[in-house]
């Protein structure tokens, strides 16, 4: 008895109640012919009878899946001998995958003593009963709503009201799970940076000036003390978001002057999706580009007029990242600047502003806070950018503001620290999860700001 | 002078005098902003010149021409005719035995060995498949065009230097010489990739392939349609259609737009922590990568969706109601299929993010080296952007190309999304 074998038997069981339920609503009243009499229409007593078959059938279905593999484990657990009993935490866990890796069938390290190959096939055979257990549970409760609903169907049940209230409290449901998503980023991310700032005091990791997270392994290593000082990356990261903001911000203005105030029609209808075009590519293809186009280049430049570049350049990665950021502020701008009304630009004219004068004396002024905040939006996606920086710039931690120098940021130590060996206590994985909340901080506040500047500034000209 | 006291004529003149002057900034900002456009575009242009360029010669790979002695000697010597001892001969060997029958005179190990070299170290493993599939070839000679070596690749496409001094590449002088030869008698082609399309990632670049990504990221968007979809339209109906105006739905509707501008990579910390730590689902999984890539299009779908919803007009509502239809019937009935072109195109391009995103992908652990093509979302499995930055990383000279070409197909499905989405909203948008 497999899950989906489960999941289909209940989807065909509600298949047939809906067929049943309907069938029993237009008998109650005596046929097709004096449908009329009943409450709602018969195919409501048809989804209402199924709902009622499969709801409960679902719900001990999904406290099984998340329960019963604990239970068992605990059980066969109880059941080894007395050795393993006294055992540390960590080293039951040990035995514990060992005896599901060997349930599972695949191979584990080396023969295994008698007592785990016992221990397994108590697990195996646990889940196999507790399988065919819950099947039937499930079958049996399915009916039993079946039946239920059948005694209940008759011509003034208020059918339509009570499907209508169910959809209605799926479609809450549905818009919850985005709070949800909040507070499980949330959560997730504070709580494994609380335990990193129990290790290391947030004032160390806001203004220490050494990043190397490699902590010691052994306590004899040499070398290894671990430091995690992240003013090095918050530098590098703003070194880059602003080369990046440095390409982005008056080309990507410049674009969307033009295309709103100068363009004609058909070029404005053909440019504008060509050049959203970029904002489409994936980020590791600029990171590719980045790091096998880009920087070479730069590289040959910086050495035919004598300077030395890193190969892993701040440059290289701010200049790629500020052309993915172009159509980002360009699309923004344009619609803001699009909303300022004709009548601003008809009075400019009216006094003999030529074009570019109405742009900078009339459009620009008034069109500023939304501009403003495109930018502060530009700059969080740059922050966050973690693929062109993850392939193009740095890992060592220098605290410098020369471009032409290799430099980490943020989002690359997060990648570098998780990808990899996976030891959930260490702090240098907990630091991944620090300078998480720090990024996830940085861009709330730079998008509410934004949000706050056009609210409070915007101008209401109707 | 003051402006009031100024003549008429005064003022004329300076206007005047000003007009050539302001002309001129007229035309100079007009030019700032073309070029703005020009950089944006030229910048597109060379972008993809480049990736075709480096590329599209990825989906070429040399053969060599070979006749192979599927000798039963080397094969079973034992003569067991049993098709598993079969399956572990040394079929190195009868490699090495067909290209030294091309070069006879090559001799000492060391030579023989780079002779070898130059086909493919997966070359065994297809003349294995080519007996596993048809036993009849044992003791037959057959022509068979086997992939070559990368270098030697590389080195057929003109992608390495014939000048460059001997110990700055890989492929040596008397290789060199050995492929001359082969080439002067017609023993090297460029046949299609077929194995690009159909293999797992591997070691060797001419062996690798993009199947398995692109079983992993189609798995992925799978479960991310199915997750996000439904969820998300439900959501945009909520908040549209039955939702009380009151200060919690502004919160919701603020932590929508906001959870729009969390950073990627932060759901995949989410994915990490929640999903594999918390849930124990399994590592590399595209179940995983799936549920994490729909909580991250769930805001795109929310707002796309809430503006199509928006774009009903009253009237189809008040009509509905007006005959008699319920609140909840008037929206599945009547306003869901007239906006159902819209949601579409706003989960086709939040489909569409979700194919190119990398960076929570690697939180969660599918940067694994993945050679088996996955079968099921359970299985591990990379996707093809993780695959782009896994190749772009390695340090072989044909990976580049792999790279470019792996990123070609990437964006050739982006592309077909887009259309698709561009073609809907066309086909059935409706002004009313």
């Amino acid at each position: 008895m497999r899950l989906s074998t489960i999941i289909l038997v209940l989807a065909a069981i509600a298949v047939a109640s809906f067929f049943i339920g309907r069938q029993r609503a237009v008998s109650s009243v005596g046929g097709a012919r004096q449908i009329r009499e009943l409450h709602s229409l018969p195919g409501y007593y048809g989804y209402l009878t199924a709902v009622w078959a499969v709801l409960p059938a679902l719900t001990l279905l999904s406290v099984w899946m998340i329960f019963a593999d604990q239970v068992i484990v605990s059980k066969v657990v109880a059941e080894l001998p007395f050795s393993y009993q006294t055992m540390s935490a960590s080293e039951m866990n040990l035995v514990i995958n060992d005896i599901s890796n060997l349930a599972g069938g695949n191979i584990a390290s080396g023969e295994p003593a008698a007592e785990i190959s016992a221990a397994v096939d108590r697990y195996i055979g646990l889940r196999y009963s507790s399988m065919w257990l819950v099947a039937l549970l499930c079958i049996v409760t399915a009916f039993a709503g079946l039946v239920i609903a059948y005694l209940r169907i008759h011509p003034q049940q208020r059918a339509r009201n009570s499907v209508e209230t169910l959809v209605r409290i799926g479609l809450v449901l549905a818009s919850s799970i985005a709070v949800l998503t909040t507070i499980g980023i949330v959560a997730s991310v504070l709580f494994e940076a609380i335990r990193f700032f129990e290790e290391v005091s947030i004032t160390d990791f806001l203004f220490g000036l050494t990043w190397s997270p490699q902590t010691a392994i052994r306590a004899d290593q040499v070398g290894s003390s671990g430091a995690f000082g992240a003013v090095p990356l918050f530098v590098g990261t703003m070194l880059i978001s602003f080369i990046a903001m440095c390409v982005a911000a008056p080309v990507g203005l410049l674009v969307a002057i033009y295309l709103a105030e100068y363009a004609t029609k058909s070029i404005r209808k053909t440019a504008k999706p060509i050049l959203e075009v970029l904002a489409g590519i994936p980020t590791v293809v600029y990171g590719y580009f980045a790091a096998i186009t880009v920087a070479p280049l730069i590289r040959d430049l910086g050495e035919s007029i004598g300077l030395e570049v890193a190969s892993e350049s701040a440059l290289t990665a701010g200049l790629v990242m500020g052309v993915m950021i172009i159509p980002f502020v360009s699309s923004l701008s344009d619609d803001v600047i699009n909303s300022v009304p004709q009548s601003l630009r008809d009075g400019s004219y009216g006094l003999g502003a030529t074009r570019s004068e109405t742009i900078k004396r009339v459009i620009l002024p008034a069109a500023l806070p939304g501009i403003v905040s495109a930018m502060l939006l530009a700059v969080s996606r740059a922050i966050g950018e973690t693929m062109i920086v993850v392939m193009a710039a740095g890992l060592s931690a220098k605290l410098t503001i020369n471009p032409l120098e290799a430099v980490t940021t943020v989002t690359v130590q997060i990648v570098t620290l998780l990808v990899g060996d996976q030891e959930f206590d260490s702090a240098k994985t907990l630091a991944a999860f620090g300078l998480g909340l720090t990024l996830l901080l940085v861009t709330l506040v730079l998008n509410v700001i934004a949000l706050q500047i056009v609210r409070k500034y915007r101008e209401d000209y109707d | 002078m003051s402006v009031a006291n100024r003549t008429p004529q005064e003022t004329r003149k300076l206007v005047e005098a000003s007009l050539g002057k302001r002309g001129r900034a007229e035309r100079r900002f007009h030019a700032y902003g073309m070029l703005g456009v020009i950089v944006g575009l030229s910048f597109l242009a060379y972008f993809f010149a480049t990736i075709i360029n480096d590329g599209s010669s990825a989906f070429f790979q040399t053969h060599i021409k070979l006749n192979i002695e599927f000798d039963r000697d080397v094969i079973d010597p034992r003569r067991s005719n049993d098709p598993g001892v079969w399956a572990k001969a040394n079929y190195a060997t009868l490699v090495k035995n067909s290209v030294l029958e091309i070069f006879p005179d090559v001799s000492g190990r060391r030579d023989q060995k780079k002779l070898r070299q130059l086909v493919s170290n997966g070359a065994p493993f297809e003349l294995q498949a080519m007996l596993v599939k048809d036993p009849e070839l044992l003791g037959r000679t057959v022509e068979v065009w086997l992939p070559t070596d990368d270098e030697v690749d590389m080195f057929f496409k003109g992608k390495i230097d014939r000048e460059l001094p001997e110990e700055r590449r890989r492929v040596k002088d008397q290789q060199i010489g050995w492929i001359d030869v082969l080439e002067n008698e017609g023993l090297l082609q460029r046949k299609f990739n077929r194995r690009f399309f159909t293999a797992g990632d591997s070691r060797d670049p001419e062996m690798a392939g993009i199947w398995s990504a692109m079983k992993g990221s189609f798995f992925m968007l799978l479960v991310t349609f199915f997750i996000a979809f439904p969820l998300g339209v439900a959501a945009a109906i909520y908040l549209e259609e039955f939702a009380p105006r009151n200060r919690w739905i502004d919160l919701l509707e603020v932590n929508i737009n906001n959870l729009a501008a969390v950073p990627s990579i932060i759901y995949g910390l989410l994915g990490l922590a929640v999903f594999i730590n918390f849930m124990g689902l399994p590592r590399s999984a595209p179940l995983v990568g799936g549920l994490v890539l729909a909580l991250m299009t769930l805001p795109i779908i929310i707002i796309a969706g809430r503006s199509a919803i928006r774009a009903v007009p009253p009237s189809i509502r008040e009509a509905a109601l007006g005959l008699g239809a319920s609140d909840v019937q008037t929206v599945f009935h009547h306003v869901l299929p007239l906006a159902m072109p819209g949601l579409m195109t706003g989960a086709i391009i939040g489909m569409a993010r979700a194919l190119g995103e990398t960076a929570p992908l690697l939180m969660i652990g599918m940067v694994a080296f993945i050679v088996e093509v996955p079968g099921t979302p359970f299985d591990p499995s990379t996707a093809l952007p993780v695959q782009v930055y896994l190749w772009a990383d390695s340090p072989e000279r044909a990976f580049v190309e792999r790279t470019a070409a792996a990123i070609m197909v990437l964006l050739f499905f982006l592309l077909v999304m887009n259309g698709l989405a561009v073609w809907l909203r066309q086909r059935y948008e409706r002004r009313w």
